[in-house]
């Protein structure tokens, strides 16, 4: 369970997050939407405290604090950056299996590849890859490992940003399966982030939209269509113009 | 007036700021070095990367300082028929001065900027981000084995660096100045001094903390994309080769004033 109360974040005269409050439930699914540098990723890191916000407060399963702030947080937590953020020193199954490498109850060798190799497959890549370094891997090739990556642990909290971002429609709905299944199978609490509508309806239990550092409707995913909002039928629908300002 | 000191103070103060930062990092850097858990095969492939890796650099830039300065002091020795001297002033010169703070800034060039530019990548591509959602904390996993593998590497440089400058002393004595091989060595030995060379270790290890150091300050603090990349190593090897200069004569005085 994530609570978000009146965040706001600036970036000098950038005010990128305005006043933001959210509700993740446990074990739920929320889409995150919106333009391109709206402060969806930036969003993402206030919650777990790799930006500090300006003002606001984060709740973390009743406990109030980031995620960081959380001694045990980060244990059951997972999350796909933007980029990829793959550790370009290391091969790939060393970047899936990083954490059970780690601590005092660290996997052996053989054990960790084995996981990492399977999760490899979970995103449809091939156990060939597993020795690949990362700068020898296509950008939606990089994306899938980060998602393995993410995955590999079984976190009970798991954060997406962009997770369809540069693959193919094919493997886009691969990908979209594979979320859904681990917040329905392993009961998880998803958070995504997507400008594809296709991820929207296949991962998402709720929906945010952010336009101009607010929320600008939040509701669950069988009434985004019926929304009504201006704002949000221009992007969901795609549309040049309305409400939201494109410049060309 | 004011217009022309303002600039000068606002330099001043921005200086004296970057230190002070730079001076708490590098407590916290040595607080994490101390403190669980450590990682031995990043240490490992920090002390190949600075120390293996710079061998060859500072071998030459040693070989060909000892050969130059044995001339120069050969010259200087003519004007008052001292020119025996050249193989303890050769090894004086280097052990003590030569060897640390040439080594220390070629080690600056390279390791520093290298540091610098891998740990602001990692930075701009949001994998120090990513380390430390996967619990590991980067000034342990990235920092601390870094400047630890500096600080061992540099003086054992410095060594190597000072033995192949004696040689270029050596082999110019012996091949150009007519000096009999067998009396450069013996004058060489006779004449260094146990503290000599420690004293050159020592300056070696502080300059290798500094470089790592900067580095990875540097780098932890790169702006955003490619242009802070490379500000962030420019600034790095800058500011490495101003600390190795700087603490060069702080730690003369320490060592040797009277
Ligand atoms: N570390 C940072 N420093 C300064 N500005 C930032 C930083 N991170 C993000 N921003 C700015 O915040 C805005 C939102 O960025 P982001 O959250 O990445 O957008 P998106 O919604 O596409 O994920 C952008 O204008 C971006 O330039
Ligand atoms: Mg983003």
């Amino acid at each position: 369970m994530i609570t978000l109360t009146h965040i706001r974040k600036s970036f000098g005269s950038n005010h990128v997050l305005r006043d933001i409050s959210l509700h993740v439930p446990k074990g739920s699914s929320l889409v995150v939407i919106g333009g391109s540098g709206t402060g969806k990723s930036v969003l993402l890191k206030c919650i777990l405290g790799l930006i500090t916000p300006d003002a606001g407060q984060i709740d973390i399963d009743g406990r109030q604090g980031t995620g960081l702030q959380n001694p045990d947080f980060l244990t059951h937590f997972g999350m796909l950056f933007q980029g990829g953020a793959l550790f370009d020193s290391l091969p790939v199954w060393q970047n899936i299996a990083f954490r059970l490498l780690q601590g005092s109850n660290k996997l052996s060798k053989s054990d960790a590849r084995d996981l990492a190799v399977e999760k490899l497959i979970r995103v449809g890549l091939k156990p060939q890859d597993a020795d690949k370094f990362p700068a020898e891997l296509s950008g939606g090739m990089q994306k899938r490992v980060g998602l393995a990556r993410a995955i590999a642990t079984d976190p009970s909290v798991i954060f997406f940003d962009e997770p369809t971002a540069g693959l193919d429609p094919i493997m886009s709905g691969v990908i979209n399966a594979l979320i859904r299944e681990i917040v329905t199978e392993m009961g998880a609490t998803a958070v995504t982030i997507t400008h594809d509508m296709r991820s929207v309806h296949d991962i998402a239990d709720n929906v945010a939209m952010i336009y101009d550092g607010l929320i600008r409707w939040h509701g669950p995913v069988g009434d985004l269509e019926s929304a009504g909002d201006p704002f949000v039928d221009q992007f969901i629908h795609g549309r040049a113009d309305g409400p939201i300002t494109t410049q060309r | 007036m004011i217009a022309v000191f303002a600039p000068i103070g606002r330099t001043v103060l921005g200086a004296l700021a970057a230190i002070g930062s730079l001076a708490i990092y590098a407590a916290s850097v040595l607080r994490h070095m101390i403190t669980p858990p450590f990682y031995p095969r990043a240490l490992l492939g920090a002390l190949y990367q600075i120390g293996w890796l710079s061998l060859p650099v500072v071998g030459l830039t040693a070989i060909f300082t000892g050969a130059a300065l044995a001339l120069q002091i050969y010259a200087g020795g003519a004007r008052f028929s001292a020119e025996a001297v050249v193989p303890s002033i050769v090894a004086i010169g280097m052990v003590r001065e030569l060897g640390p703070v040439l080594g220390g800034l070629m080690v600056a060039a390279r390791v520093a900027s290298s540091v610098a530019a891998e740990i602001g990548t990692m930075k701009v591509t949001e994998q120090i981000d990513a380390l430390v959602t996967l619990s590991t904390d980067p000034m342990k996993y990235l920092v601390a084995p870094r400047v630890l593998a500096a600080t061992l590497a540099v003086p054992l440089l410095v060594a190597v660096g000072d033995s192949i400058g004696i040689l270029g002393g050596y082999l110019v004595g012996v091949g150009r100045l007519d000096f009999n091989g067998a009396v450069y060595l013996k004058n060489t030995v006779d004449f260094l001094q146990q503290w000599d060379v420690v004293s050159g270790l020592l300056k070696g290890a502080a300059f290798g903390f500094l470089v790592a150091l900067c580095g990875c300050y540097f780098g932890m603090r790169s702006g955003r994309g490619a242009q802070g990349v490379g500000a962030a190593t420019k600034q790095a090897v800058v500011a490495a080769s101003v600390l190795i200069l700087a603490s060069n004569y702080l730690l003369t005085e320490l060592f040797f004033s009277a």
